[in-house]
């Protein structure tokens, strides 16, 4: 995966970790706009998702196969569960969820990068 | 009159936080022991331990099994300070981490905090509060 693709995705999800937090802080709950922008980053993820499988399936580097597809299927499944999880919560606490979905995306698909070039598995 | 629930309010994230540990330490065991096993058995046996009490955690906070909770946490609780410590004190069974090498260092301390959250959440939504 390449570090561009990769900035873009945490770029996203920065922004919806700092509007949820917004969100959480101003004692809201998880609005339509929030839904829309998590939804964008899902799709996002699950191209980043399909062309990781290719990617891995015609690259030459020795790729840790295993862990790799592993994240990837981890990847795309974090924000509709983060989101279902905090929707059905009626208090501030339902986009402080996503909060940590944000972040947890956030953190693997910088070792999606990590693996993909071989370091640190 | 407060919510008793261990799912709602700030009982959601803390279910989310404990479900991101009970995956990635599940997964992470799973990978070791399948792959490595014999290099650092002491070391896999107990993350392994780790993935299972997570687990155990979040589907008990998930529920509000109250009795089931207090007894993860507080294994938890014990779990990551033995193992952090042994970990510290006879390195050479800890070639490789497990989430609670050095009191959870790899995941930023979390799983040292996340077992005292979980008993301190316990203890506020418990039922005969006044």
């Amino acid at each position: 995966m390449s570090e561009s693709v990769a900035y873009v995705l945490i770029a996203l999800s920065l922004v919806i970790m700092a509007w949820a937090g917004w969100l959480t802080i101003r004692n809201r709950r998880i609005n339509d706009a929030l839904f829309y922008v998590a939804a964008a980053l899902e799709i996002a993820l699950v191209a980043v998702a399909v062309g990781g499988f290719i990617a891995l399936a015609v690259t030459e580097r020795s790729v840790d196969t295993v862990t790799f597809v592993g994240y990837l299927l981890t990847i795309v499944l974090i924000m509709p569960i983060g989101i279902a999880w905090g929707a059905s919560d009626k208090s501030r606490w339902g986009p402080g969820v996503v909060v940590i979905a944000a972040f947890v995306v956030i953190v693997l698909t910088w070792r999606l990068v990590q693996i993909w070039q071989g370091i640190g598995v | 009159m407060s919510d008793r629930s261990t799912s709602s309010g700030p009982g959601r994230v803390l279910v989310a936080v404990y479900a991101v540990f009970a995956l990635s330490a599940s997964a992470r065991s799973i990978v070791q022991i399948a792959t490595d096993f014999d290099a650092a058995p002491l070391a896999y046996s107990l993350s392994a331990v780790a993935a299972v009490v997570y687990i155990v955690a979040t589907f008990a906070l998930a529920r509000g099994i109250r009795p089931l909770a207090w007894t993860a946490c507080a294994v938890e609780a014990v779990g990551v300070l033995v193992v952090g410590t042994i970990s510290l004190t006879a390195s050479e069974d800890f070639p490789d981490a497990t989430v609670w090498s050095v009191y959870g260092q790899g995941y930023g301390y979390v799983p040292a905090v996340l077992p005292l959250l979980g008993l301190a959440w316990l203890w506020h939504t418990r039922e005969n509060r006044e």
